[in-house]
């Protein structure tokens, strides 16, 4: 219950923040029009969602960005492969730009000959995608490394020490205290590459979040997209294995009759907690992940936000604010573990329960 | 909030990727690490299994040194007994026997004694019958010296012989 109080807790300063930040934003705009103000609202949610370079710093007042391939289908034209460069700064390239404003703001949009903006079928490699990209070629590379050594070694008349033995205390922590007793002690095994690789993979995605520059800092498992795709891993692995007891609890289960029949009360029910498990792991990462990044934003937007209103506020605060910031980053360290563990727990007992036998 | 809405680019890279990383992982990565891992927990609970075994032997052991400790002990304790015994019944037959040695030896010497009593009074007797013969026969001569002893003398003895005679005959 707890990781789901602090969920509902993160939900709502993040909430709280993203209302009241941009208000200050554009009373700040008001005020002095001329200035090149920070837009807290529209930086915070450039940080927190997805884009087509992957925006490195500012230098000198010019945009160190890495350039990164957009690959668009368009209906009219096709295929069209070109760097985020092309389109990027109001550019347009082949029909191709990225919208200022409406329903696509930040996305390609394709302007069709009429000026009616079009959304492409639209599989960039965007910023998040590079980091999933890096993200799963550093998980492979360090378990493969580690699963290395014991191809090199007799593990049986030695134990690995320095990094092999710390991801093999890894590995078997979330093997034998984890996975094992939710799952059950007779199939766990079956699960376990499975959910080994979910908690990796939420793990180092969470950590390469807090890291502020590049190759980290991309919010992977702040983005609903992520998380969709891996709650869906585990609404398949339950539902796909699940055992005959576990369909007769959802279709027929033991309840009076006229619960389950003419009208379907029950299964409405239990068909509803089906979809709410998935969803609920899916919002759960993405809200507590994308909560912590906009929460470490916000705090040091206020570091720049405070910067008109002289310096002895913007020095005081500067200070409040980075050991806020201190401690922001040290309860994200632990929230990118817990998350990871929570989110292979609740999905290892999810599968547990549908593969647990009829007790009488 | 377009937070909230699933990017389809996001989605199809997400599923590739995580695909790659699922099978990559679940092919050369974790079952090689837990595999390895459980081998390891089994050899170590063998080897405990092992010790444990090789400990009950070894009190075994003990327990039966102690035994046959125990058993020599009471064998030794049985033959001293029976030493102590054998060496009683042999004092006591040697005792025996020495009694018995001493006394046939003592009646041997009795014996002796009675014999060579018997042969020493027979001795005397002889000597004192010769001393007696020898005064006799003095006598005899002073008497038989006159002719009127003589015939004295030859009375007396015919009167004996038939007083002797007649104590035999009654």
């Amino acid at each position: 219950m707890c990781p789901d109080m602090k969920g509902l807790k993160h939900m709502l300063i993040v909430v709280l923040m993203s209302v009241i930040l941009p208000l200050q934003a554009s009373e700040a705009h008001h005020d002095s029009p001329q200035d090149s103000e920070i837009d807290v609202g529209e930086m915070l949610f450039g940080h927190i969602g997805d884009s087509y370079g992957w925006h490195i710093t500012d230098w000198g007042g010019k945009h160190v960005t890495i350039p990164l391939p957009c690959i668009v289908y368009s209906r009219q034209t096709g295929w069209h492969c070109f760097m985020s460069t092309r389109v990027e700064h109001g550019h347009e390239y082949k029909g191709f730009s990225i919208a200022e404003e409406g329903r696509y703001k930040d996305k390609i949009v394709e302007t069709g000959s009429d000026g009616e903006q079009i959304r492409p079928f639209d599989i960039s490699i965007t910023k998040n995608v590079c980091s999933l990209i890096f993200t799963g070629l550093l998980l492979i590379s360090l378990v493969l490394s580690a699963a290395g050594w014991y191809r090199r070694h007799d593990a049986s008349e030695e134990a690995p020490g320095g990094f092999t033995g710390l991801v093999e205390m890894m590995v078997m922590m979330v093997n034998d205290d984890l996975i094992r007793p939710s799952v059950g002690e007779k199939e766990y095994r079956k699960y376990a590459p499975y959910l080994l690789t979910a908690f990796f993979f939420i793990f180092i995605s969470n950590l390469l979040g807090i890291v502020p520059f590049f190759p980290g800092g991309a919010n992977v498992t702040g983005n609903i997209a992520v998380t969709l795709v891996l709650a869906m891993c585990t609404f398949v692995a339950v539902n796909l294995f699940g055992n005959r007891h576990y369909w007769k609890e959802i279709l027929w289960p033991d309840v009076p009759v006229f619960l389950k029949f003419p009208i379907p009360i029950m299964q409405t029910i239990e068909l509803f907690g089906l979809i709410a498990k998935p969803f609920s792991l899916m919002v759960r990462l993405f809200a507590n992940i994308m909560a912590g990044h906009a929460m470490i934003l916000g705090l040091v937007s206020v570091i720049f936000v405070t910067v008109k209103l002289g310096p002895v506020i913007n020095g005081s605060m500067t200070v409040i604010t980075m050991l806020f910031g201190v401690f922001m980053d040290c309860l994200e360290l632990l929230v990118a573990f817990i998350q990871a563990y929570v989110f292979t727990m609740l999905s290892a007992v999810f599968i547990g329960m549908s593969r647990q036998e009829h007790e009488i | 909030m377009n937070l909230l809405l699933p990017e389809s680019g996001l989605l199809f890279w997400m599923t590739v990727i995580f695909a790659i990383v699922f099978f990559v992982l679940a092919k050369f990565g974790f079952p090689v690490i837990t595999g390895m891992v459980e081998r390891r927990s089994r050899r170590i609970n063998d080897s405990l299994e092992a010790a444990r075994v090789a400990e009950e032997a070894i009190e075994n052991l003990n327990a039966t040194k102690e035994q046959i400790v125990a058993e020599t002990r009471m064998e030794q304790e049985r033959l001293t007994k029976e030493a102590v015994g054998e060496r009683e019944r042999i004092i006591g037959l040697a005792q025996a026997q020495a009694r018995q040695e001493a006394d046939r030896i003592l009646q041997e010497a009795r014996e002796k004694i009675l014999e060579e009593k018997e042969a020493a009074l027979k001795d005397i007797r002889r000597e004192v019958a010769l001393v007696s013969m020898t005064i006799a026969e003095k006598l005899v001569r002073k008497e038989l010296s006159s002719a009127e002893g003589q015939r004295e003398l030859l009375d007396r003895l015919v009167e004996d012989m038939t007083e002797h005679k007649d104590m035999e005959v009654s």
